[in-house]
């Protein structure tokens, strides 16, 4: 199996669940038992929270442990929609975001609050010029993705930080779902920023596991409330297995970082430069610095995205249309629309994305079958 | 950036008159021990100022631990450099590169003890200067208050750079101001009491009180870490464990609930006080803040106060709570203080305690004891340890998780 579908999910190291089965096994108390072995789990739950914030450079008491991805988008928006309502009711968001923070921004503008969309260029990237302008006195958030899903646009997030530097209030969120490990750590904690999300399934943690950098002294208001955990801001008893997994894939994800980009771009390179040829394809992701290693998107004009990934499928290797959460609602990109491409372009989308499993030999084995399915596919692209 | 030397300078002590050489001779051993795990780093104390010498020990490092030695005002890491402009002209490059900012002014400061060398002070300054500003447009030359200045040194034995200067910790030198005890609680307050009188040259001890089974374990190893954190300021800390349970329960027997708690403080007092006179300390130390509970009114401070002599510090007296707490963050403790452990001063607590305990009364009340039998027992059980900077007391599975992790 040739598996390049690393953006919707990467398969749990055998080390790291070897950590959630040992954790499961012997810490399985409760850190919030007042007991020594309630005690103990708290203990490795604070250890984890600690090797967390050491790797990002950032302080323990900024980690706050989520149930992934979503759940951090939701919190953030929601929790500073709740928490600044007094002091402004507008949002600044890109036109690109996950639909976690996007569904998130909707709901909010249902209860009364007002949304910017930034839009984005032809490469995927929003304006700092467009940013300024949205900026008004009652704006409370601003939230720009680190690396976009289904393209994988890096934003200007030095630039858009620069900006803020002018508005300390406006809490600026970073949606890094995308972003972890692909070696923009210093995009990502640029001096501003003042929420990130992180989810442990995009990099080799089980599901279920995510956390939120929160800057200190910043505040959101809490969107699960009950017995107090993570500083009473999340409650819910902490899933210690997974936390303490997710720790470890961190550290071996952050290890072998620059290694794992430079082969990641080395493979992108290697089925682009192959596929930029032929005269139906058109290729969204650049080969360049503005574009994250790991995320190839192309269309073979004519044939639907869908088409594509069985055909491939058939060959045992799985790529997706360009986002797993939109791919079985036969939407086109929403992503490669507000990058202005034609309807008939982006319904003909579909995403490569790797890992640092993955090789050049599979890129290579994947050119192949791309030849013999380009060439299946003449009868309809006539 | 990664530095070849920290030139630092004094605090106060620079205007200490006859005093100064132990000052200096205390400061360098204070750095010494702060960097002793660093192998390669030299220490030379000279007169104004000190230098470390760090043959490739990382810089960062030696300068976390700087940071934290009393008695510093601020030092300045620098790089040494081959005697040529061009070598001079890379670095200079290389830390304005790393210290950038939009609209940023700068200038060079060149200072030459070499004479001998072709380049003077003047056409230095012009020279890097030009260079820098062919390497970054951007910036502009501001002589009088520029954002970031350069400092050239050019010596004999080479060319040093530095333009950085960080600031010390401040205050005298831990040991030059004789001993004193700390009533350590684990609460928030005593540490910083702590902190502040080593501050200011103290070579502190820790005085707890601990009362099983009525105080847990986990709350005999929080006062050990808030020690392991104050001594990070100094090296190691001696650690006093006192058994209190026999004074608690027999004071809860046979005082009025309304004096428990002000019996007890002048029991805990008079402790402190044997201990500090048995190891030559001069003064106790703890962290009342006027006013802020029950046994800190100046009514309470006289009842308690009234049995002992030996000088009392109260360095947090007149702090607000949010400053206590805003020091505690910045020393690492506040995390630590705030874990939910009994400790012997919460387990007897009233409901209402005298907030103006009549001193007449407050004896009265405790003749009712066998003061010295107790004390006696008390002063026995007494256990001494050595606690090292950082030590971990609370987590003993640490190395075990770090395996997991």
């Amino acid at each position: 199996m040739i598996y390049f579908d690393n953006s919707a999910t990467t398969q749990a190291l055998p080390e790291v669940l070897d950590t959630y089965r040992a954790v499961s096994d012997q810490f399985w108390g409760n850190p919030s038992s007042l007991h020594n072995f309630g005690e103990s789990a708290w203990h490795l739950l604070e250890q984890s929270r600690a090797q967390i914030a050491k790797l990002l450079n950032v302080m323990p008491s900024e980690i706050l442990f989520t149930s992934g991805g979503t759940e951090g988008d939701n919190w953030v928006v929601k929790g500073t929609a709740i928490e600044k309502r007094s002091f402004g009711k507008h949002l600044i968001t890109t036109a690109i975001e996950h639909p976690a923070i996007q569904n998130s921004m909707e709901q909010l503008e249902q209860l009364g609050f007002d949304i910017t969309y930034l839009p984005v260029d032809a490469h995927g990237q929003i304006s700092v010029a467009d940013l300024k302008a949205a900026i008004r006195p009652d704006t409370i958030l601003v939230s720009v993705m680190a690396v976009n899903n289904e393209v994988g646009s890096i934003q200007p997030l030095k630039e858009v930080a620069e900006v803020l530097q002018d508005y300390p209030k406006i809490h600026f969120h970073i949606d890094a779902v995308q972003g972890i490990g692909k070696g923009i750590q210093s995009l990502i904690f640029n001096g501003r920023v003042d929420f990130v999300t992180f989810s442990g399934h995009k990099f080799h943690a089980p599901r279920g596991i995510g956390f939120i950098y929160a800057k200190q002294g910043r505040k959101i208001a809490p969107l699960l409330t009950g017995g107090g955990q993570e500083r009473n801001l999340r409650s819910g008893t902490e899933n210690l297995p997974a936390i303490a997994a997710m720790a470890k894939a961190l550290r071996i994800l952050l290890a072998k970082e620059a290694q794992s980009n430079a082969k990641e771009r080395e493979i992108k390179q290697v089925i682009s430069e192959h596929i930029k040829s032929f005269e139906h394809v058109t290729i969204f992701s650049e080969d360049t610095a503005r574009f994250a290693p790991h995320i190839l998107c192309f269309a073979i004009v004519g044939v639907r995205g869908e088409t594509i990934v069985h055909a491939f499928e058939q060959h045992d290797i799985y790529i997706s249309t360009t986002s797993a959460c939109s791919s079985k609602k036969h939407l086109a990109s929403s992503t490669l629309k507000a990058m202005n491409v034609a309807e008939n372009v982006a319904t003909s989308a579909v995403r490569v994305s790797l890992g640092d499993q993955n090789t050049v030999e599979e890129a290579h084995k994947f050119n192949q079958v791309f030849d013999q399915l380009y060439d299946e596919f003449r009868k309809i692209t006539k | 950036m990664q530095y070849t030397e920290i030139m630092v300078r004094y605090g106060e002590l620079s205007t200490k008159g006859k005093n100064r050489k132990g000052f200096i001779d205390r400061l360098g051993s204070n750095v010494r021990k702060a960097l002793h795990e660093f192998e390669t780093v030299k220490i030379q104390a000279n007169r104004d100022r000190l230098h470390v010498s760090l043959n490739g020990a990382d810089s960062d490092a030696v300068m976390t631990r700087l940071k934290m030695v009393f008695g510093i005002q601020n030092f300045s890491p620098s790089i040494k450099v081959a005697r040529t402009f061009e070598a001079t002209a890379q670095t200079a490059e290389q830390m304005v590169r790393e210290q950038l900012k939009p609209k940023m002014t700068f200038k060079v400061n060149t200072r030459r003890s070499d004479h001998e060398f072709p380049i003077d002070t003047n056409e230095m300054n012009t020279r890097l200067g030009g260079y820098i500003l062919d390497q970054f447009p951007e910036l502009t030359v501001d002589v009088h208050h520029p954002d970031l200045t350069i400092r050239v040194e050019i010596r004999g034995n080479g060319i040093f750079l530095t333009s950085e200067v960080v600031q010390g910790a401040g205050g005298l030198p831990v040991g030059t101001g004789g001993k004193g005890m700390l009533m350590l609680s684990g609460g928030i307050d005593s540490p910083v009491a702590g902190y502040l009188g080593m501050k200011r040259g103290v070579s502190m001890e820790m005085v707890h009180f601990f009362s099983p089974p009525y105080t847990s374990q986990q709350a005999l190893a929080k006062a050990k870490e808030l020690t392991g954190k104050l001594a990070r300021y100094s090296g190691s800390i001696q650690f006093l464990q006192v058994p209190f349970t026999e004074i608690q329960e027999t004071i809860k027997e046979k005082v009025p609930e309304g004096y428990l708690m002000t019996v007890q403080r002048r029991l805990m007092l008079r402790l402190t006080a044997a201990l500090a006179i048995k190891r030559h300390g001069l003064a106790i130390f703890n962290g009342e803040s006027l006013g802020q509970v029950a046994s800190q009114t100046m009514e309470s401070m006289l009842a308690i106060n009234d049995v002992t002599t030996m000088p009392i510090l109260r360095p947090v007296v007149s702090l607000d709570k949010t400053e206590i707490i805003k020091i505690a963050k910045d020393i690492d403790t506040y995390e630590l203080s705030i874990l939910p452990f009994e400790d012997c001063c919460t387990i007897f607590a009233p409901p209402s305690p005298k907030t103006k305990p009549n001193l007449e009364r407050t004896r009265l009340y405790e003749a009712r004891l066998d003061i010295d039998g107790l004390m006696q027992r008390a002063l026995d059980g007494v256990q001494v340890s050595e606690i090292k900077a950082g030590e971990d007391f609370l987590n003993q599975q640490e190395d075990v998780f770090a395996e997991l992790l």
